[in-house]
């Protein structure tokens, strides 16, 4: 089911901001790729154009190739919308739907797109969130609000809701950065268990989290305000970690950045 | 944090100056004064309205039409005014709200500041400031002179429209607007196409609040008299019919009978009013039971 991801030439632009600078990379399945680099590089719009959520901002637009297997997310003839729903997306903030049950927030992509069938959405409610590891915790309270859980809960929440739909691909844009070590232990953990079904890409600042979580890891760095971000090198996890070909990423990693 | 930094106020720590402590009180009085204040015409015109008009509040003013009743006789009641009221500013609602609420809508999440968008919401800015009565010559003189249709209460209805989507189309942007991005952004990642992110997750998140709006704009026009007289028209006598004919009103029953100089008439307008108040707040009443249902509780 997973499906490499191969990105070439690839530019983002918020109206007149050049945003990211022709990204090339390959980004393998059943495998956890993490971003790193400093604030404001362009982790996020670049994971963002992996599943045309970029555009969904008045003005940003996107160029250069994402290919989805042999599919380029870009042909003219996609739809943006099917997209979405083989390329998943966590955000950074949990946000599930505050007018919804926890059991409605998982079903929410299904029952959103036509699925109707109770006994369906029952084992898909079911396998989702057993999947993101919160069956135990809420499986006595389904009719609750969504809202009511806690900020790792919510999260994991937001996970199963994501993974309901079934995609591809799982992106995740700081999953942790909002939740405390045992909910981050928790989605390490999930990401581990995920990984042997779908290919995840994850975005963070914490470097143990990355050498924990990734095989392999891409370095962004930017040259300076105003200027666009670039990938400065991808590679296995452990050879970033422990010898990169950049003297940039080495300073990022020891802590000599800027 | 400040006492951190600054050791040296931590001693006064716990013990508020004197001067702040005066402060507080006099702003917390002035505020309990202006509060008071603006309770008094509230206050006032409640009292007066269900002192004078309690005592024709009874079961011959709720089934009675003025049929045959002239200004000086006792007895006679608003049965035919209320039928009108209703109907009229049912048939506002159910023309102005989808209007008003597609509209808002557009504006908000398709418009984007775009041109047709800045274009409507100019026009809405000049509807807001249409006093009532051009509303209801407007509908005079296009409903009733130009296409030639006779006073009837669906004509009040298009003036009271006219009225009700300037305010409702203000109040389901603002709600519109309040609902935060990222649960539209959540809804596009699951792959779910913007019209459904709208309809099963916008509109949803903001219904308490545009419910609110649409009965303040319902309030507001159930009290409009100056466009009714002109579009309606006026009876005593019952007409359910809102497609042809005069149908009475609240508005314009109250206005008729405190015309008359005779006591019985001066008392059944009170009633009118009294009336007229407890509708709308039967409606807001429902309207709330309804929203905070829908409301997600146990957060
Ligand atoms: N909605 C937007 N409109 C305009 N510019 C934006 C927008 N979002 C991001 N940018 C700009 O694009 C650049 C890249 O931002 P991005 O959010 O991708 O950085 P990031 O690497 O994810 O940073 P962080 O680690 O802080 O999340 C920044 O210069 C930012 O100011
Ligand atoms: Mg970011």
């Amino acid at each position: 089911m997973a499906k490499r991801i191969e990105v070439s030439g690839l530019h983002a632009y918020y109206g007149g901001v050049h945003a990211i600078e022709d990204i090339s990379m390959t980004i393998e399945p059943r495998s956890v790729t993490a971003f790193i680099g400093p604030s404001g590089c362009g982790k996020s719009t670049f994971l963002r154009t992996l599943n045309r959520m970029h555009e969904v901002i008045p003005g940003a637009r996107v160029e250069g190739k994402v290919m989805l297997d042999d599919e380029d997310l870009y042909a003219s003839s996609v739809d943006p919308v099917a997209v979405r729903r083989v390329v998943g997306m966590v955000f950074q903030r949990p946000n599930p739907f505050p007018t919804m049950s926890i059991y409605d927030n998982v079903a929410a992509g299904l029952k959103l797109n036509g699925v109707r069938r109770k006994s369906q959405l029952d084992e898909i409610v079911e396998e989702s969130l057993q999947g993101a590891n919160l069956w135990n915790e809420v499986k006595d309270r389904l009719g609750k609000p969504g809202a009511g859980l806690s900020g790792g809960q919510q999260q994991r929440l937001c996970i199963a809701r994501a993974i309901a739909v079934q995609p591809q691909v799982m992106l995740m844009d700081e999953p942790c950065s909002a939740l405390d070590p045992i909910s981050t232990l928790a989605i390490e953990d999930l990401i581990g268990k995920l990984k042997s079904q779908y290919t995840i890409v994850i975005v963070t600042h914490n470097m143990q989290q990355a050498a924990r979580v990734s095989d392999r890891t891409a370095f962004f760095n930017i040259a300076g305000t105003g200027q666009p971000g670039k990938l400065i090198e991808i590679d296995d996890t452990s050879k970033i970690f422990t010898n990169p070909e950049q003297k940039a990423t080495e300073d990022y990693i020891t802590g000599r950045f800027g | 944090m400040s006492s951190l930094t600054t050791p040296s106020r931590a001693a006064s720590l716990g013990s508020v100056s004197l001067g702040r402590k005066i402060k507080d009180r006099a702003v917390q009085g002035l505020v309990y004064l202006a509060f008071a204040l603006a309770l008094i015409p509230l206050v006032s015109v409640l009292w007066t309205v269900v002192g004078n008009g309690a005592k024709r509040l009874d079961a011959d003013f709720l089934n009675h039409s003025m049929n045959g009743v002239s200004g000086r006789d006792t007895g006679g009641g608003a049965y035919h005014a209320i039928i009108g009221t209703l109907e009229q500013v049912a048939i506002a609602s159910l023309i102005a709200v989808p209007i008003a609420v597609l509209t808002a809508i557009y504006l908000v999440e398709y418009g984007a500041n775009g041109r047709l968008a800045r274009v409507v919401s100019f026009f809405v800015d000049v509807m807001t400031g249409i006093p009532s009565i051009v509303a209801g010559l407007f509908v005079l003189a296009l409903w009733l002179l130009t296409l030639d249709f006779g006073f009837s209460g669906l004509a009040g209805a298009l003036s009271l429209t006219i009225l009700m989507i300037p305010t409702v189309v203000r109040a389901t942007e603002e709600m519109l607007k309040l609902v935060p991005n990222e649960l539209r952004e959540a809804s596009y990642a699951l792959g779910v196409p913007r019209w459904r992110t709208i309809l099963f997750v916008v509109v949803p998140t903001a219904l308490t609040g545009m419910i609110t709006g649409i009965m303040l704009a319902v309030a507001r026009v159930m009290g409009e008299t100056a466009p009714l007289l002109l579009t309606i028209f006026f009876t005593k006598a019952i007409n359910t019919d809102p497609l042809s004919g005069p149908q009475g009103s609240l508005p314009t029953f109250i206005w008729e009978q405190a015309k008359d100089p005779s006591q019985n008439s001066i008392d059944r307008a009170w009633t009118g009013a009294l009336v007229l108040i407890l509708i709308i707040m039967l409606l807001n009443l429902v309207a709330r039971i309804i929203a905070g249902r829908r409301a997600p509780t146990g957060r």
